[in-house]
């Protein structure tokens, strides 16, 4: 049973439609993504336990590390977009950052190869669930008056509240959520991709013209965009969380 | 036949133009965090944090026509 577990999720395709299709393997529907998915939220537990499994004063060398993440994502995106009360909103922030971080690399980790978060499911669910974090925020606050605050911005002539409110209503509450998903799915696609065209321009170079001006470009174009798709997994996962920040931010200081 | 290649028309067109405002608002979100940056080196940090979010709600734009292209493409 582990066997099979474990080809899946090493296995490499020879094309980019499973980036679109994806048989299941389990029963339950549960197909290479899920078991992906249920791989980053181990790594994610156990980066976040294991340094600190037995308390000691001077932190060991990987608890340096984490506790030098976690630091980032609590005071340099939690508590200085939301402020004093950034420590409510830990629980999600903190664990989502590490999740996405861990999924958004698996795309250039050896062996697997597979952004986890070029499926719209994830990006669509997270999305949701900071669509109900942030209105739930508000109306917890504010109630009914959040929803009218955030259409209704303060100093606008009232002939033209019949254009402000629908543009207003649609950008807080339709479009947010969604450019939120798209923004993370269409970044890790389009790396994907571009990874993919660049690895099998090499391969078919190295295969049917054996040069090494053939498939030296496509190599040192596939190496460089490597490294750029680190910086982009580690920047949509900083820039998801951020933006998660920032519209609960907006739920608490709806007045200006 | 004909409606396929208007879709594959639409596909190119439609990724290609939604990049060229997103590629200049960008460049004008970054240039000025630069600038912010030269001038006031204290606040670096801060404008960079605002310059990701800039960066981001920008970005957003060109990536609906990534989208759009997908489903255009799709469609053909």
């Amino acid at each position: 049973m582990t066997v099979p577990i474990l080809a899946q999720i090493v296995e490499v395709p020879s094309n980019v439609n499973h980036l679109f299709d994806w048989p299941a393997v389990l029963p339950f529907g549960i197909n290479r993504v899920v078991l992906l998915m249920f791989l980053a939220t181990l790594v994610t537990f156990l980066f976040l336990y294991l340094p600190f499994r037995q308390p000691r004063v001077v932190p060991s060398k990987m608890g340096v590390v984490v506790e030098t993440l976690v630091n980032f994502v609590r005071n340099g995106i939690a508590r200085d977009i939301i402020g004093p009360e950034s420590a409510k909103y830990e629980w999600l922030l903190i664990p989502m950052f590490f999740w996405l971080l861990f999924l958004n690399l698996f795309e250039i980790t050896p062996l697997i190869h597979f952004p986890v978060t070029s499926r719209m499911a994830i990006p669509a669910f997270l999305a949701g669930l900071v669509w109900v974090t942030f209105v739930f925020v508000g109306l917890k606050k504010h109630g009914l008056s959040y929803i009218k605050n955030s259409v209704i911005p303060p100093g606008v002539p009232k002939p033209l509240l019949v254009l402000v409110i629908p543009i207003d209503f649609l950008s807080t509450f339709v479009i947010r959520p969604i450019s939120l998903a798209v923004r993370l799915f269409a970044n890790m696609i389009a790396g994907h991709i571009m990874l993919a065209v660049f690895f099998l321009t090499t391969a078919s170079y190295f295969v049917f013209e054996p040069k090494i001006v053939a498939f030296a470009i496509p190599l040192a174009f596939a190496i460089v965009i490597t490294a750029f798709e680190i910086f982009v997994a580690v920047l949509q996962a900083y820039i998801f969380t951020l933006l998660t920040a920032v519209y609960i931010e907006s739920s608490i200081n709806v007045e200006h | 036949m004909q409606a396929d290649a208007a879709a594959l028309i639409g596909a190119g067109l439609a990724y290609g133009l939604a990049a060229i405002g997103p590629g200049v608002g960008i460049g004008i979100v970054v240039g000025n965090a630069v600038q912010a940056m030269v001038r006031q080196p204290e606040m670096a940090g801060q404008v960079r944090t605002t310059m990701f979010l800039g960066i981001a709600f920008t970005e957003a734009l060109a990536l609906f026509g990534l989208l759009l292209f997908f489903i255009l493409f799709g469609a053909a």
